[in-house]
């Protein structure tokens, strides 16, 4: 996780001086911020800092005010509609309750993204997410439940089953561990971890779990003054001379995290 | 996009499998029938997966489908190569595969369906039990809450009778005007026959006073404010807000029911009062363009010949409409279960409901006023 910097890594996010800002209030100005090939990355930062909205402005949900975004080499503020459709089938979100269709069943949310971007007869789709739905370890039965029948857990599992049904580069996870058990946050980042081996899945994660930060991420950024604070493996984190990433990575429960890897 | 490309060769033993191109959930739909109808006659069969560009759990998934296939049927798999990013994502697909068949899905076809009916059935008189149990502990709530002056919620009923009330005028006042010019105009083409035009004011200022201008103001109303009940009080059940104010020892029914459903009973009549003039300044101008009923003939008509418990009758009705709409509203907002689909449901529901009610209701008093010879 040392290692120097590669320097022919591909960069598959690249944003250059976003802005945003809601009215008066400015959530980043001139953020810059890169996003390697197969890495998982761990978005951290204080409440109301803009972690979400920085997730939310790369996958296009928030028109920034100023700055560029480039995703898998395309333009995602200023390229033509066909490019944005081209990228969008290339990631997959998984948003912080799940946002599930709340009409359709876990299996039914999962084949959506399939049958609308791909031609696979429906045999081969239901297959498809019923394996989805198993990778992602939630029981068979959960297929034909409604999300408002599912647990929290296993909203956020089938969230990210779904974020996954059409074998995306990038997966953009939106608090993935937070409100889960133990057991299951650790079994969800070693799903993440596995998922990152076996599909060179890059992986950006906003996140306050630091048992994940510690357990999966590559690299941490961290948010805070409007911009990119610091941005390393999470071992340099601790020398960071700064109030905020001090309090957060050598405070109690940072270390206890630290322990138990 | 190139696809993915099987070659078998069943000659030798083992037999090879030779994949190669873009074996991804994307071209997968080409290739699902090659991998469907491989059989292998040899008793081992080497899976060479060296001339892949790509695979994903999509591609992983049909070789862990085959695998599956075909080791049931005594076939020894092997790979071409062991321990890469490749085998370990068709062994992890492979472990995930489900284990038997028959995931139960959703029961669909013509029995539940069926059985859909019944349940509907036996679910009427039930609702009919809840929306009285309701009405109840709307009651009780408005008696304990009425005797506490602390207890009432000023701003809320304020905000709520601006919201139903003020902010519905505009499209009653045109409703009711357009009605009244609608009677005006069709009375006097029947009455002209019978040279009886100047009984198209009685025409209009009963039917408006008496039945239309409250009874069509209660079916605006209801589709404007209770459907908006409905569907607020219903995603913040959605949301768990209801339960949430229960642990705060806030009652929902006192905090939301009963706030709109007096300031509905207070707005409604003089919603119906407003429409009773626009209807019958509507009427006036018709006859008077039509019929050359000028307006301080159709005044003096309006004082001399309507009895004033035309518009009584009318008025008494709006404060029972306006319950009826509130309530059933915010019952129905009750009943909401779970997810989005259920509040468009329930407020749809409740619109549906409440004017049906409402006209119910409606002939009812008919049937009472006709009694009382009123």
């Amino acid at each position: 996780m040392t290692a120097p910097p590669d320097t022919n890594r591909e960069p598959v996010i690249r944003v250059r001086g976003l802005r945003t800002q809601f009215g008066p209030q400015v959530v980043h100005d001139q953020l810059d911020l890169d996003v390697w090939r197969g890495e998982v990355l761990g978005i951290v930062g204080g409440s109301g800092t803009g972690k979400s909205v920085l997730l939310r402005t790369i996958v296009g949900l928030n028109r920034p005010a100023a700055g560029s975004i480039h995703v898998l080499g395309a333009d995602v503020l200023h390229g033509s509609r066909q490019d944005r459709a081209d990228t969008e089938r290339r990631w997959g979100v998984a948003f912080q309750d799940g946002a599930l269709f709340s009409s359709l069943t876990v299996l039914q949310n999962v084949m959506a993204p399939m049958r609308e971007h791909l031609n696979l007869s429906h045999g081969l789709m239901k297959a498809l997410g019923e394996l989805k739905i198993s990778l992602v370890g939630l029981p068979p039965f959960s297929c034909g439940k409604l999300p408002s029948e599912l647990s929290g857990g296993m909203r956020k599992r089938a969230a990210l089953a779904r974020a996954l049904a059409l074998d995306p580069e990038i997966v953009f996870l939106d608090e993935p561990t937070a409100g889960l058990d133990p057991i299951s946050a650790a079994a969800y980042d070693d799903l993440i971890g596995e998922l990152k081996r076996a599909l060179g899945l890059t992986v950006f994660m906003v996140t306050h779990d630091l048992d994940s930060l510690y357990a999966i991420c590559d690299r941490i950024a961290v948010l805070a003054e409007q911009k990119l604070l610091v941005e390393g493996p999470i071992e340099e984190m601790a020398k960071v001379d700064h109030p905020w990433v001090q309090a957060y990575f050598t405070g109690p429960r940072a270390r206890a995290a630290q322990d138990k890897t | 996009m190139t696809s993915a490309l099987l070659s078998l060769d069943d000659t030798g033993d083992p037999a090879t499998l030779r994949l190669s191109g873009r074996l991804v959930t994307e071209t997968l739909a080409s290739v699902e029938m090659d991998f469907r109808n491989t059989t292998v006659q040899a008793p081992a069969l080497q899976i060479d997966l060296s001339g892949l560009d790509a695979m994903d759990t999509g591609g992983a998934w049909l070789i862990a489908d085959l695998q599956a296939r075909l080791e049931k049927q005594g076939v020894r798999i092997a790979f071409s190569e062991s321990d890469t990013p490749r085998t370990d994502l068709i062994a992890k697909v492979a472990a995930a595969l489900p284990k038997e068949e028959g995931i139960e899905d959703r029961p669909r076809g013509i029995i539940p369906w069926i059985t859909g009916i019944g349940e509907t059935t036996a679910n009427v008189g039930r609702s009919m039990v809840s929306l009285l149990s309701f009405m109840g502990e709307v009651l009780s709530a408005f008696a304990a809450t009425a005797l506490r002056p602390r207890r009432w919620r000023p701003a809320a009923l304020v905000s709520q009778m601006e919201e139903t009330g003020l902010n519905a005028i505009p499209i009653v006042v045109l409703m009711s005007f357009l009605i009244g010019v609608v009677l005006s105009f069709q009375g006097a083409a029947q009455l002209r026959q019978f040279g009886a035009e100047v009984f198209v004011v009685d025409l209009i200022a009963i039917s408006i006073l008496r039945e239309l201008g409250i009874l069509l103001t209660a079916i605006i109303v209801a589709g404007r404010s209770g459907s908006a009940f409905t569907a607020s009080i219903g995603s913040m059940k959605v949301r768990e807000e209801l339960d949430a104010m229960r642990t705060l020892g806030l009652d929902p029914i006192v905090v939301l029911v009963l706030p709109r459903v007096i300031a509905l009973v207070i707005v409604l009549p003089i919603l119906g009062f407003i429409a009773n003039i626009s209807g019958l300044v509507g009427g006036a101008l018709m006859s008077w363009a039509e019929l050359n009923v000028s307006p301080g003939m159709f005044i003096t008509r309006l004082h001399e010949n309507t009895d004033i418990w035309h518009l009584a009758i009318g008025m008494i009705k709006a404060p029972v409409f306006a319950a009826i709409i509130a309530t059933v509203a915010c019952w129905q907002a009750m009943q909401v279960r779970g997810s989005a689909d259920s509040v468009g449901r329930h407020t749809t529901i409740s619109v549906v409901q409440s004017i049906f009610l409402v006209i119910a209701a409606d002939a009812l008093f008919s049937i009472l006023f006709a009694e009382l010879g009123l």
